[in-house]
């Protein structure tokens, strides 16, 4: 039996910014993780992750990042991304901050 | 200092221009990612983890008030309010907008800076001693030759592409603060027995996944051979190093692999070769650099205000006993400036604190300044007289920690706070030591130690060279923190000895501060210092300490 895919979401950074953002199931891109759609098909993630390589004016660097259902969404798997989702630890910088203006 | 040339400024502005297009161009969808990030690389712009990055080079450290000032008003005006300084002696700003960069390089052009070369396959920026121009145990100012090496290696069209990155470091005294063991090339400034200065030349040192001490490949290299001959060294390296393998890329793999006295007799056959084709043009740029870094006229006064403060105000004497450096003229001292006050993040400025450091160096030190790899700033030249005023002012910017040399003078590299390619943080760890220790009280009973701090492999926080090392890594998906012993960036450079498993993120302070009490249980005596007593020792001590006399059985 073959081993159980990993959920993904695709994240980037946006290409003006650079801030983190996520692909959304309507095709937006979010600083949420949250609202990230949380994909659970290996050949579907390759799809989402062609769609996000397609929009060179909007993201940088897209990639496919490990994730969990939790109670409000998608969660991060890695420590790495869980940084991601907030900005630096040294300093109220980054979204950890910038989202709470939203 | 040395300042721009007409032909530096056109170059520099130049550069501007192109990069200016390149960035509209990306924006407008003319160029992909692909074909844009090896452009903004050539010009020091990186994706780091939550935002863009600018590295902006600081020549071998130095940097007058002016420009401190525009560094203060770029991270005001288009980042937030600070900067990062580097182990490369260089500066990072981790929130550029793409959209801004041209006019942040634009404002660095203004006051003949830039950010060129601070990535990529080329010679990066040479480093150099940040007592340089200063010290009491300087044979020669190395800057002229640095600044020489700048200008021959900015653009060099044979040495745009090499296997892997190049990175040179000089120092003109015995005593090397400048890590010149641990770079590609290493120049170490010496006199031969007619008393003439020269340099020993070290190659294929390094740190990251394999660390090596550079090997000497020449004892003595007169002063008017150093373009040819580093010219030779980075000629050989570009026909022989590993274009195959991105691990196996730096030169120290080349010299490891071809061995020492091959790669020394294939750079003197390539030296043969060039020296004949420089003509004395090299000579005559020397010539004229070497009077842009004309030591400044020093003052003779009165020591009567530093000998009362010293005798009467203890905060000033314990930051005097620290934070000072002997000057080559005796009233005079080289001001280390702390950048690491207790919980602060190693190396971050705010632009408040650098106008306040330009304005001291404007005031206080001739105009001078300098940025140490270790991550702190330094005012060169001040007389002793001045220092009580100096201290005041540093105080009320939180620039005044007497920790120089101590335990929470560390260097700690960005780490998975902003890196892209870290495993591990590394700022909240040394934030932690530091802030423990203090609250212990140990430090100053402590006494002479570098602990450094890298959050990966490539160890950009030198950690192999810190007496204690702590390199984090990714374990099974958790930050894990492997700790080295001994290691040593000076002239006796030695790299460190892992002391067996690591430890997690929360286990690590405590790890540290084992070490740190089994040190102080088995030394002489106050004066021998922590890597003393290891050298004298070795690893057992520690091991014991780390891991209990089980765990010691298990981690040997």
């Amino acid at each position: 039996m073959s081993r159980r895919y990993i959920p993904k979401v695709v994240t980037a950074n946006r290409l003006r910014e650079g801030d983190v953002v996520y692909l959304t199931a309507n095709n937006l891109w979010t600083p949420h993780h949250q609202e990230a759609e949380l994909i659970e098909d290996e050949a579907h993630a390759q799809l989402r992750l062609l769609h996000a390589a397609g929009q060179k004016l909007i993201v940088v660097g897209a990639y496919l990042a490990d994730a969990k259902a939790g109670a409000k969404g998608p969660e991060p798997v890695h420590f790495r991304e869980a940084f991601r989702t907030r900005g630096p630890s040294n300093y109220a910088h980054g979204k950890q901050v910038d989202l709470t203006h939203v | 200092m040395y300042d721009y040339t007409d032909f530096d400024e056109a170059f520099v502005r130049t550069r501007v221009a192109q990069f200016t297009d390149q960035v509209e161009r990306r924006l407008d969808g003319s160029l992909t990612e692909d074909e844009f990030r090896p452009l903004r690389l050539m010009n020091g712009l990186y994706l780091q983890l939550h935002a863009y990055m600018l590295r902006v080079a600081i020549p071998y450290g130095t940097i007058n008030p002016r420009q401190m000032r525009q560094l203060a008003n770029i991270a005001d005006t288009w980042d937030k309010g600070y900067g990062h300084f580097t182990t490369r002696q260089n500066i990072q700003f981790n929130w550029p907008k793409l959209p801004d960069v041209p006019a942040i390089l634009s404002a660095l052009a203004d006051v003949g800076m830039h950010a060129i070369q601070t990535s990529g396959n080329c010679v990066r920026n040479v480093t150099a001693d940040h007592f340089a121009g200063a010290a009491a145990d300087e044979i020669e100012d190395p800057r002229p030759y640095a600044e020489l090496l700048r200008q021959w290696s900015t653009d060099h069209p044979e040495f745009q592409f090499l296997p892997r990155k190049f990175k040179i470091a000089i120092t003109g005294s015995p005593n090397d603060r400048a890590v010149t063991a641990a770079h590609d090339i290493g120049l170490r400034m010496t006199r031969n027995a007619a008393g003439e200065a020269g340099f020993e030349v070290f190659v294929g040192g390094g740190l990251g996944r394999t660390p090596m001490i550079g090997h000497l490949v020449r004892q003595f290299l007169p002063v008017g051979d150093l373009l040819p001959y580093v010219e030779s060294v980075l000629s050989v390296y570009n026909t022989l190093g590993r274009r195959d393998n991105k691990y196996k890329a730096r030169i120290k793999i080349t010299v490891h692999e071809t061995g020492r006295d091959e790669i020394a007799r294939m750079i003197e056959a390539r030296f043969a070769e060039v020296r004949p084709l420089f003509g004395g043009a090299d000579q005559a740029l020397l010539a004229d650099i070497r009077a842009a870094f004309a030591q400044p006229a020093l003052q003779s006064r009165s020591l009567a205000d530093y000998d009362a403060a010293y005798h009467s105000h203890p905060v000033f004497r314990a930051w005097a006993d620290t934070n000072l450096s002997e000057h080559r003229k005796g009233d005079h001292a080289i001001v280390t400036i702390s950048i690491k006050a207790h919980g602060q993040t190693p190396g971050d400025a705010t632009s408040d604190q650098m106008r306040v450091i330009a304005d001291l160096s404007e005031t206080y030190g001739y105009s001078e300044l300098r940025i140490s790899h270790e991550q702190n700033v330094i005012l060169p030249h001040v007389h002793k007289a001045d220092l009580p005023v100096v201290h005041a002012a540093l105080a009320k910017v939180g620039l005044a920690t007497a920790n120089v040399g101590l335990l929470s003078d560390m260097i700690a590299c960005p780490g998975m706070d902003y890196c892209a390619l870290a495993t591990a943080r590394s700022i909240p760890v040394a934030q932690e030591i530091a802030l423990h220790f203090e609250a212990l009280k140990l430090e100053h009973d402590i006494g002479a130690l570098k602990i450094k701090i890298s959050g990966c492999i490539n160890a950009c926080g030198h950690h192999h060279v810190g007496h204690i090392g702590i390199l984090g890594l990714d374990r099974a998906g958790v930050e894990n923190y492997q700790i080295t012993l001994g290691g040593d960036a000076t002239e006796t450079a030695a790299i460190g000895e892992k002391t067996g498993p690591g430890f997690a993120y929360d286990e690590i302070v405590p790890a540290i501060e084992r070490i740190l009490r089994a040190y102080l249980g088995l030394r002489l005596h106050a004066e021998e210092t922590f890597l003393d007593a290891y050298r004298r020792v070795g690893m057992d001590p520690f091991k014991r300490a780390l891991y209990g006399d089980e765990g010691h059985q298990d981690a040997a």
